[in-house]
């Protein structure tokens, strides 16, 4: 072992937590290793230094201050978490009336003045129509009526046209 | 805490008891600043008390605690920082036309050992430990004066043990160069 791995493993050993295996390592090292050897004594003494560090103590406001604070907080047990979960009066009003207009928008018809019966006399008439085989001459029934518009027959024997 | 999950008031002001001075102690070593440090614990018991509810005992108590002071304290840290920014910016505009050319002021502070003589021993080791980078900071707090076990402060300070045990190492390597006359005399030395 050499110092650089000290690094990761002095603290550990100064605090009697490393492995059996680590301390054996570190044992033998500082043997070899005076520089790492003044270093073990001088962390011990400066951990010794390190408690002369004066503590703070909390004022005698503090518990008070703290407990105005705990008061201001909004309670959150029972039915007045439940409140609380509840959000703001206007986005409550907001939901309600969305949904109040949803509900009559569905119950109202889907078209003024359109009656049910006239909507499925329409439907039948085209079906009957989209059957007629009719249908499938409509073309031809054109232009023959677009025929009726030559000459009549006497003046194209004559030869006047 | 379990109790305080409970609702019982009784625990929560057990709680406060047993964890008030500490943290107070803790935090006024982060902030340097016992009026800060208050207003800061009183916000790590509120935290407390507002999640008590959803409190699931996966971590210790203490780690989980001084996690929250933690991070309050190196936010206003920055907060701080970022603030006096913005004061010596105002300052330098403030300036203006009335610019004066520096004064300079030979460098008077009195050595480590004068500091020794004319201040209390106590505060000259508040004021290394305070002095240490702010991780190396929170590292030598939680494991020199309030115990905390590897995995927790490691948890805190969201590092891996190793990497926390080399930075206890050169926390304390800068600690002992910093007071090496008092660790050179021991605990022993006369008080000035």
């Amino acid at each position: 072992m050499n110092c650089e791995k000290m690094e990761a493993r002095l603290i550990a050993y100064m605090d009697g937590k490393a492995t059996e295996a680590e301390r054996h390592e570190v044992d033998l090292h500082l043997i070899a290793c005076a520089e790492c050897r003044t270093r073990v004594e001088e962390f011990r003494r400066l951990w010794t230094v390190l408690d002369e560090a004066p503590l703070t103590q909390p004022s005698p406001a503090f518990d008070a201050a703290l407990r105005q604070r705990i008061a201001g907080e909004p309670a959150r047990t029972g039915w007045s978490g439940l409140w609380a979960w509840i959000p703001a009066p206007r986005l409550a009003f907001a939901v309600s009336l969305l949904l109040i207009l949803s509900v009559w928008i569905s119950s109202t018809p889907s078209g003024p003045g359109v009656n049910p019966n006239e909507l499925a006399q329409h439907e039948e008439e085209f079906k009957m129509i989209k059957d007629l085989p009719v249908l499938e001459d409509y073309d031809v029934l054109t232009n023959f009526e677009a025929l009726s518009e030559l000459p009549p027959k006497s003046d194209r024997v004559n030869g006047k046209i | 805490m379990l109790g305080v999950k409970a609702g019982d008031d009784q625990s929560f002001e057990l709680l406060l008891q047993r964890y008030r001075s500490p943290l107070v102690n803790f935090l006024s070593r982060m902030v340097r600043d016992q009026a800060i440090a208050e207003d800061l614990a009183q916000e790590v018991f509120l935290r407390v008390y507002r999640a008590r509810k959803q409190y699931a005992p996966s971590a210790k108590f203490t780690t989980w605690l001084f996690r929250i002071a933690t991070n309050l304290a190196l936010n206003s840290i920055r907060d701080g920082r970022y603030r006096q920014m913005e004061i010596s910016l105002d300052q330098q505009i403030d300036a203006g036309d009335d610019e004066l050319p520096a004064i300079e002021v030979p460098d008077r502070r009195p050595g480590m050992e004068q500091q020794l003589m004319s201040r209390d021993r106590a505060s000259v080791v508040r004021g290394a430990v305070e002095a240490l980078p702010e991780k190396q900071r929170v590292a030598v707090l939680l494991h020199k004066y309030h115990e905390l076990d590897y995995d927790e402060i490691a948890r805190i300070l969201e590092c891996s043990e190793s990497a926390l045990k080399s930075l206890l190492f050169r926390a304390y390597e800068t600690l002992r160069v910093q007071l090496a006359p008092l660790v050179a005399t021991g605990s022993e030395a006369p008080r000035a």
